[in-house]
C-alpha cells in the first residue's frame, strides 16, 4: 500500500489540475457560450457566419476523445506549459479539451432565459452589453451553476485518463499501481477517492444552485 | 379640433420571412394615437395586433411605413438615439417578464440602473413607484413570492421607472382572473389620469376595452378594421370583425328561426326608459327578446338588445316604426345579420 502522504499529493494533484482547468475552460468557455446564443439566428445580435464558425470549432474539438485531442496538442502543450507532462502541463490539454465543453453548457443554461424577459429589457431601452451581464447571465446563474458542477466532474474524468499519459494526481496512481502493475487494491482505493470526491463537487454544486435559485422562494 | 398627436404610424407594413415563405403580420396599417388617451387595439389571436405594438416601440423594425412617436421619427433613429427614445416609452406584457432573481424592488431599479442612475437614488425612486402600485410592503419579494396581479403591478411600476410618456400594455390582464383584471385596469386608469401617461392597450378581450379605453382599433388578419371612439363603436360597429367582437358568442344557433329580428341600441339617455315595454304596449304586438345586455361603460349606461319581431309583416313594421321614433338605434335584419 502506498503511504498516506503519497495519497495526499495525488489528491492534490487531481484537486489542483481540475481546479486550475475549471477555472481557464470558464474564462473561455463563459464568454464562448454567450458569444454562441448572442449571435444565433433569434439571438440580441444575431451574426450567422460568426455563429456557425464558432460552432464548428466547438464541435470538432468536441468529438475529439480526450486522449487523443492531449496528445495531438503536445507541441502546443509544451509551447504553453514548457513540458509535456506532469499536472501543470496537464492544465493545457484539459483547457482545450474542457472549454468548448463549457461553451455548450453556458449556451444551454443561458437559453433556458425565457425571451420574454430580454425583450423587456429591450422595450427599456437595455442594450446588448447590458442584456447580457444583467439579464441573461444573473437570470441564468442557478442553471449555470447545475452546469458548472457537472462540468468540474467531467473535467475531473478526463484528469483520471490524464493518467495514462503522465497527467498526474489519482488517474497516474491507479494507472501505474492498477493498471501497469496489476495491484488491483490501490487502483480501488485511487477509484473511490475519486468517486467521493465527485460527490463532494456534485452536491456542493447542486445546493449551491438551489441556494442562490431565488425562484424557490 | 386638431388633436394632439403622440403617436403615429403610417402605412405600416410587416412581414416575417419564415420557412414557410413570408408571412405578413401587419398590412398598411396607419393609426393617429392622442396625447394622453387611452387607445385600445383589440383583435383575435394571430390578428398582428403584438407586432403592431412592437413596431410603435420597434422591438420589430417595420417592413415598410413610418413610426413617429413624440414628434421622432423611430426609423430615422441612430441606435443610440432609439434606446433613448425607448425609454420614453414603458412596457407590460402578459407573463410580467419579471427578472425572477431580483426582488420586487431590484426589479424596479432595472431600467433606472441601466439609464445609469445611481444606486441610491435608483431605489428612493422604486420606493416612491410601489407606493403608487400600494406593494410598498413586498419590496424584498421575489416574484416567485408574488401573485400574479402583485407580479403585475411590479411590471408596472417599473415601466414607469424611467417617466416614461406613453405606456405600452400587451395582453396585460389576460393571464389575470376578472377580480385582478378589474384591478389592474383601475390601476392604469388612476396612472392616465394622475400621471397623464398615453396608453396603449393591446387584448383580445372586448370587456377590457369596454372598462378603459376611450377610443379603438379593430384590427382583422393584418389590417386595421375598424378605429373610433369606443362607444361609437360598440353601439355601431361597421366591420364584421367589430360585430364578431361585439356581438354574443353562439347566438347563431338561438336565432335559427324567424323572420324579423332587430337589434337596438342604448345610448347613456334611453337605457333607462322602458323602450320596449312601451312599445309592446303602444303596438299591442308581443316581442321576444333573444339577447339583452347594457353595460356602464364610463359612467355612463351602454346596451344592446336583439328581438324577434311578430311574425306579421304588418305588426313587425308598426313596431320598427315605433323604435324609430324612440331615442335608440335600430337595425333591422333577419337571424343571420346578427352574427
Amino acid at each position: 500500500m502506498l503511504s498516506p502522504e503519497l495519497w495526499a499529493q495525488s489528491l492534490w494533484e487531481t484537486l489542483y489540475m481540475v481546479i486550475v482547468s475549471t477555472a481557464v475552460s470558464y474564462l473561455i468557455g463563459l464568454p464562448l457560450g454567450l458569444l454562441l446564443v448572442v449571435t444565433d439566428k433569434g439571438g440580441i445580435r444575431p451574426m450567422p457566419p460568426l455563429n456557425a464558425v464558432l460552432g464548428v470549432i466547438v464541435n470538432i474539438l468536441r468529438s475529439i476523445p480526450f486522449l487523443i485531442l492531449a496528445v495531438m496538442i503536445t507541441p502546443m502543450t509544451r509551447a504553453i506549459a514548457g513540458k509535456a507532462i506532469g499536472t501543470t502541463a496537464m492544465i493545457v490539454p484539459l483547457t482545450v479539451a474542457a472549454a468548448p465543453y463549457v461553451a455548450r453548457m453556458v449556451e444551454s443554461s443561458i437559453k433556458e432565459v425565457p425571451f420574454g424577459v430580454i425583450e423587456a429589457a429591450q422595450s427599456m431601452g437595455a442594450t446588448p452589453w447590458q442584456i447580457v451581464w444583467k439579464v441573461l447571465v444573473p437570470e441564468a446563474k442557478p442553471s449555470l451553476m447545475v452546469g458548472g458542477a457537472i462540468s468540474i466532474v467531467t473535467i475531473l474524468g478526463y484528469s483520471a485518463m490524464a493518467g495514462f499519459i503522465g497527467g498526474g494526481g489519482l488517474g497516474t496512481v491507479a494507472v501505474n499501481y492498477g493498471y501497469n502493475r496489476y495491484n488491483f487494491e490501490i487502483m480501488l482505493v485511487a477509484v473511490i477517492i475519486i468517486v467521493i470526491v465527485v460527490q463532494i463537487f456534485q452536491v456542493c454544486g447542486m445546493w449551491l444552485a438551489r441556494h442562490l435559485d431565488k425562484r424557490n422562494r | 379640433m386638431e388633436q394632439d398627436c403622440i403617436v403615429r404610424i403610417q402605412n405600416l407594413n410587416k412581414t416575417f420571412r419564415g420557412r414557410a415563405g413570408t408571412v405578413t403580420a401587419l398590412d398598411g396599417v396607419s393609426l393617429d394615437i392622442y396625447r394622453g388617451e387611452i387607445f385600445g387595439i383589440i383583435g383575435l389571436s394571430g390578428a398582428g395586433k403584438s407586432t403592431l405594438v412592437r413596431c410603435i416601440n420597434f422591438l420589430e423594425t417595420p417592413t415598410e411605413g413610418t413610426v413617429t412617436v413624440d414628434g421622432q421619427e423611430l426609423g430615422s433613429l441612430s441606435k443610440k438615439a432609439l434606446l433613448e427614445a425607448r425609454r420614453s416609452m414603458g412596457m407590460i406584457f402578459q407573463q410580467f417578464n419579471l427578472l425572477q432573481q431580483r426582488t420586487a424592488l431590484q426589479n424596479i431599479c432595472f431600467p433606472l440602473e441601466i439609464a445609469g442612475m445611481k444606486k441610491a437614488d435608483a431605489e428612493k425612486r422604486a420606493r416612491e413607484l410601489l407606493e403608487i402600485v400600494s406593494l410598498s410592503d413586498r419590496a424584498d419579494n421575489y416574484p416567485s413570492q408574488l401573485s400574479g396581479g402583485q407580479q403585475q403591478r411590479v411590471a408596472i411600476a417599473r415601466a414607469l421607472a424611467s417617466n416614461p410618456k406613453i405606456l405600452l400594455c400587451d395582453e396585460a390582464t389576460s393571464a389575470l382572473d376578472p377580480t385582478t383584471t378589474r384591478s389592474i385596469l383601475a390601476l392604469l386608469k388612476e396612472i392616465n389620469k394622475t400621471l397623464g401617461i398615453t396608453i396603449i392597450v393591446i387584448t383580445h378581450e372586448m370587456a377590457v376595452i369596454e372598462e378603459i379605453c376611450q377610443r379603438v382599433a379593430i384590427i382583422d388578419s393584418s389590417r386595421i378594421a375598424e378605429v373610433g371612439p369606443v362607444e361609437q363603436v360598440f353601439t355601431r360597429p361597421q366591420s364584421a370583425m367589430a360585430k364578431q367582437l361585439i356581438y354574443p358568442d353562439g347566438k347563431r344557433d338561438k336565432l335559427a328561426t324567424g323572420k324579423h329580428y332587430c337589434r337596438i341600441v342604448f345610448d347613456g339617455n334611453s337605457s333607462f326608459e322602458p323602450v320596449v315595454s312601451n312599445m309592446v304596449l303602444e303596438c299591442k304586438a308581443p316581442v321576444n327578446i333573444m339577447f339583452a345586455d347594457t353595460k356602464d361603460i364610463d359612467g355612463r349606461a351602454y346596451g344592446q338588445m336583439i328581438l324577434q319581431l311578430p311574425e306579421d309583416e304588418r305588426a313587425a313594421k308598426r313596431a320598427l316604426a315605433y323604435l324609430e321614433t324612440q331615442n335608440v338605434h335600430v337595425e333591422e335584419g333577419d337571424a343571420d345579420a346578427f352574427t
